[in-house]
């Protein structure tokens, strides 16, 4: 793995990351970008809250539910 | 009123949160009918094994996520007319520019908690959930809403766990997409 990742290819890691166990330089190559790109970190963030959000979705105690 | 009338009153109960639950997964309100229908057979054959080991809603909806499978395997058995996939990659290539970068800087999301005590918020999840392209649809729910692992949806649709990841990929920045344009980016002005 490269150690300098572009922000498409960050964002494909990140989704991966959800799906799959990363190795180890993957999630150093992940963190060295963070560090540097504000973008990717929000992406991060906002993917982690579409799985919360999902989960919730599922969850019968949530609002809106019948 | 006897114990068995009183299971099948508690059934009942809990079929239109099944129903829509099968719903956002199947996209389709008759097959929803019809695994929500074999749910409900099947868990009033098996009252025994209920026993009340757990609440009676996430037992339901074990039985029906397998419903749900076998509808989505039976379904994959018929030819497909969906063009999606190309069409789909390209509008994701669009958000970066030749270099990979980000063609414009993705914004923080303003008290992202929040919008999870909010009905309307899942209204526009739901609503952006329903224009993800059919296959990517598939693929992502399996993964998020009825929990599988990679290796089993890259079983049941007969693709590679790269194209897996991919499709899974291309439909959260569908949604992350969506969410931004149809919730946190309106967050400005006052919603409806």
């Amino acid at each position: 793995m490269k150690p300098i990742l572009s922000c498409r290819e960050v964002t494909q890691l990140v989704s991966e990351g959800l799906d799959r166990r990363l190795g180890f330089s993957e999630r150093v190559a992940l963190r060295l970008h963070f560090a540097i790109c504000r973008s990717c970190t929000n992406f991060n963030w906002q993917i982690g809250f579409l799985r919360q959000a999902m989960k919730h979705l599922a969850d019968a105690e949530s609002p809106g539910k019948p | 009123m006897s114990p068995p009338d009183d299971f099948r009153r508690r059934i009942e109960q809990q079929r239109a949160y099944l129903l829509r639950f099968a719903r956002l997964q199947l996209r389709d309100r008759d097959a929803a009918e019809d695994a929500v229908q074999e749910t409900l057979l099947a868990a009033l054959g098996a009252e025994a094994s209920y026993a009340g080991r757990s609440e009676l809603r996430t037992w339901l909806t074990g039985i029906l996520k397998h419903k749900i499978i076998d509808a989505i395997r039976r379904a994959g058995r018929e030819p497909q007319a969906s063009l999606d996939d190309a069409e789909d990659g390209a509008a994701l290539e669009e958000l970066f520019d030749p270099s990979g970068h980000w063609g414009a800087p993705v914004p923080a999301w303003r008290d992202p908690d929040a919008s999870l005590e909010q009905a309307q918020f899942f209204e526009v999840l739901e609503s952006c959930l329903a224009g993800l392209p059919a296959k990517t649809a598939r693929a992502f729910m399996m993964r998020e809403h009825l929990g599988l692992e990679t290796d089993e949806i890259c079983k049941e649709l007969g693709i590679t766990p790269t194209n897996c990841w991919v499709m899974l990929h291309r439909a959260r920045m569908a949604l992350r997409l969506c969410l931004e344009a149809r919730w946190f980016g309106a967050q400005e002005t006052p919603r409806r």
